[in-house]
C-alpha cells in the first residue's frame, strides 16, 4: 500500500492543478466557443445556430474599428518599443559607470499597472492643462496637441503610453542578449579594425534572433490583451474611436448584455493570439526535444 | 561587451573620444528624463492645490506644498456614490494579493518539483498543456468564470477573486519552479530515495531550502501581476470588494463634481506604491521574473 502510494504520489500532487487547467482553461474555452455559436443575449443559450454571431461581429462597424485599432496600435507599439529598446540597450552597453541606476530608471514603468500609467498620461496629454497648455504658456501660442480628444489621433496616445510603459523591459531583454554574445568573436573583430557600428550590425544583432523573437511575442501578446490602458486613458473614446477587441468584448459581456457577441469576439482574440504564439511554442518545444 | 568610445588602436583621437562619450551620456540622460517625467509630474501635481494647477505649468514645482490631495485620495475621494477614498480598496487588494500569491507560489513549487524531478509518462504533455494556459487571452474565460463564481456563491467576493488569481497563476508559477528545479541534478533525489526519504521529505528538506531565489522571483512576479490586475478585478468584484486598480479608475473617471487632478495623481501614486516599492527594493529579482516569464525555457 505505501509502495503504491509512493509511486503514485507525484501524479496525485500534480492532478488537482492539471484538472483545474483542463476545466478552467480548456473547458472554459470550449464553453465560450459553444456559446459563440448560439443566439445568446443576456443569458447563455445552448442551441447551436451556426456562425450568426461571427456574421454579426464582422458586420459591426464598432468591431471593425476595434480590429483596425488593434493593427495600428499593435504594429506601432511593437516596432517603436523594439527600436527604442534596442537603441537603449546598445547605448547602455558602452561600459557606462552608472548603468545600474539608469537601468532602474528605464525599467520602473514596468512595475506600474496600466491603470496608473493611463491615469498619468491622461493628465499629461490633457489639452486644457497638460503638455499643450504648458507649451502654449512658454509663448508658442499656436501649439496644438489634442490627440487625446481627437477621434482620428486618440489611438496614438495609447501607443505613446504603452511604449513608455514597456520599452524599458524590451531594453532589459536586448541588453541580456547583447551580453550573451561570445566576447571572443567581438574581440577578434576589434583587433581586425572593424568599426563598432559594423560589429553591431553584422555580428551582434544577427546573432540575437531568438531575443527578437521573444520580444516580439511578448509585445504582441501585450498588445492583443490591452484593455486596462485604454479604459484608463481614453475609456475607448472619443465615441468608440479607441476601442480594441478587449474593450469591445468587455462592453458586450458586462454592459450591453450581449453574451453571443462577447463570446465570438473573445474567440477571435484567442485565434489571433494562437496564430502568433503557437508557431513559436511549437518551434521552442521541438528545439528542446532535439 | 563592445565599446563605442574606445575603438581599438586607431584614428579618432582623444578629442573625438571625449565628444562621443559626452553625446552618449547626454542621450542616456535625456531618455532618463523621458521615463521620469510622468512620475515627476504625478508627484508635483499631487502636492499642488487645484488653484495652482489651473494657473501654473505642468512641469513647474509646487509653489506651496500641500498634502490635502493625499488625504482626500486616501480617505475621502469618491468612487461612484461612496466617498471613502482608496483606503478600503487598498486593503481589499492586500487581502486579495497575500493569500493568492502564497497559494499560487506554493502550488507552483510542488508542481514544478513533480514535473522536474519525478518525471512520469505524460508529465511533459501535462506541463505543456499548463504552459499553454499562460498564453490565452483571459477574455475567453471571463463569461464561464462569471457563471461559475455565481454557482459557487462567491461571485463579487474577495475569496472569488483569490480563486480566479490562483487558478490562472498556476501556469506561470509552475513554469518558474520547474525551470529552476530542472537544473538541480536528479542524482540528489535518487540518493535521497535510496536513503529512504519519501516524496514530501525530499521536497521539504532538500528542495525548499535551495529555493529561496526562485521563491522571491515568483512571489514578486505574482504580487505584481495580482496587485496590478484590472480585468479580473473589474469583472468579478462588486461595490465594496473592488481592488485598488478598479477604485482608482472609478475615482479618475467619475464624472460628478469638479475634476480634482491633484487627488487623481495622489491616488495613482498610492495605488502604484506597493509594486514600485517592491521594484526598488528587489529590482534584480523583478527583472529576473520578467525575463523568465518571457524567454520561456
Amino acid at each position: 500500500m505505501t509502495k503504491w502510494l509512493e509511486t503514485h504520489l507525484p501524479k496525485m500532487v500534480l492532478a488537482p492543478s492539471f484538472i483545474a487547467v483542463l476545466v478552467f482553461v480548456y473547458g472554459f474555452i470550449a464553453w465560450t466557443a459553444w456559446v459563440s455559436l448560439t443566439r445568446s443575449r443576456l443569458l447563455p443559450r445552448y442551441e447551436i445556430e451556426g456562425f450568426i454571431q461571427y456574421k454579426r461581429l464582422f458586420a459591426a462597424p464598432r468591431w471593425d474599428t476595434a480590429m483596425n485599432n488593434l493593427f495600428i496600435f499593435g504594429a506601432l507599439f511593437i516596432i517603436i518599443a523594439m527600436v527604442l529598446g534596442l537603441l537603449l540597450a546598445i547605448l547602455l552597453d558602452q561600459k557606462i559607470r552608472t548603468e545600474g541606476v539608469i537601468r532602474t530608471i528605464y525599467l520602473y514603468p514596468m512595475a506600474l499597472s496600466m491603470i496608473v500609467t493611463g491615469t498619468a498620461w491622461k493628465w499629461i496629454l490633457n489639452p486644457g492643462l497638460g503638455i499643450e497648455a504648458t507649451v502654449q504658456g512658454w509663448g508658442f501660442e499656436g501649439f496644438s496637441f489634442d490627440w487625446l480628444v481627437d477621434p482620428d489621433m486618440a489611438i496614438y496616445t495609447i501607443v505613446i503610453a504603452a511604449v513608455w510603459q514597456s520599452s524599458g523591459f524590451v531594453m532589459a531583454l536586448f541588453l541580456a542578449g547583447l551580453r550573451s554574445v561570445d566576447e571572443e568573436i567581438i574581440k577578434a573583430a576589434q583587433v581586425d579594425g572593424i568599426p563598432t557600428w559594423r560589429i553591431y550590425s553584422a555580428i551582434i544583432i544577427p546573432s540575437m534572433g531568438p531575443i527578437f523573437m521573444s520580444a516580439f511575442i511578448v509585445l504582441a501578446h501585450l498588445a492583443i490583451k490591452s484593455f486596462d490602458l485604454v479604459i484608463a486613458l481614453t475609456g475607448g473614446g472619443p465615441g468608440y474611436a479607441t476601442d480594441l477587441p478587449a474593450t469591445y468584448m468587455y462592453a458586450m459581456a458586462f454592459s450591453r448584455g450581449d453574451i453571443g457577441q462577447a463570446a465570438s469576439s473573445a474567440m477571435i482574440m484567442m485565434l489571433v493570439v494562437f496564430a502568433i504564439v503557437v508557431p513559436y511554442l511549437y518551434s521552442e518545444l521541438r528545439a528542446k526535444n532535439d | 561587451m563592445t565599446d563605442l568610445a574606445h575603438p581599438p588602436a586607431r584614428k579618432s583621437g582623444a578629442f573625438g573620444k571625449i565628444v562621443l562619450r559626452w553625446v552618449l551620456y547626454i542621450l542616456l540622460g535625456l531618455f532618463a528624463l523621458y521615463y521620469l517625467m510622468p512620475l515627476f509630474v504625478m508627484v508635483t501635481t499631487s502636492l499642488k492645490s487645484l488653484e495652482e494647477i489651473r494657473t501654473g505649468s505642468l512641469v513647474a514645482l509646487p509653489r506651496e506644498v500641500t498634502f490635502d490631495a493625499w488625504k482626500t485620495a486616501w480617505s475621502g475621494a469618491c468612487t461612484g456614490i461612496q466617498c471613502e477614498g482608496l483606503r478600503p480598496y487598498f486593503w481589499n487588494s492586500v487581502l486579495l494579493a497575500v493569500p493568492a500569491v502564497a497559494l499560487s507560489t506554493f502550488i507552483g513549487a510542488l508542481n514544478g518539483y513533480v514535473v522536474a524531478q519525478w518525471r512520469f509518462p505524460g508529465a511533459n504533455i501535462i506541463f505543456s498543456l499548463m504552459l499553454f494556459g499562460c498564453f490565452i487571452p483571459f477574455q475567453v474565460v471571463l463569461l464561464p468564470m462569471a457563471r461559475l463564481l455565481g454557482l459557487m456563491g462567491i461571485a463579487g467576493t474577495i475569496p472569488g477573486l483569490i480563486f480566479v488569481h490562483v487558478i490562472y497563476g498556476i501556469g506561470f508559477t509552475t513554469l518558474f519552479f520547474r525551470n529552476y528545479y530542472v537544473s538541480i541534478p536528479s542524482e540528489l533525489t535518487k540518493a535521497a530515495k535510496v536513503d529512504g526519504a519519501g516524496f514530501f521529505r525530499i521536497f521539504w528538506s532538500i528542495f525548499l531550502p535551495l529555493s529561496l531565489p526562485i521563491i522571491v522571483v515568483t512571489v514578486i512576479w505574482q504580487f505584481t501581476q495580482i496587485w496590478n490586475d484590472f480585468l479580473f478585478g473589474v469583472s468579478f468584484s462588486q461595490a465594496g470588494t473592488q481592488p485598488v486598480t478598479v477604485a482608482l479608475n472609478n475615482i479618475v473617471n467619475s464624472t460628478t463634481g469638479v475634476k480634482e487632478y491633484n487627488v487623481d495623481m495622489a491616488a495613482a501614486i498610492i495605488a502604484a506604491a506597493p509594486t514600485l516599492l517592491v521594484y526598488i527594493v528587489a529590482g534584480k529579482y523583478f527583472i529576473r521574473g520578467l525575463t523568465a516569464g518571457s524567454v520561456k525555457g
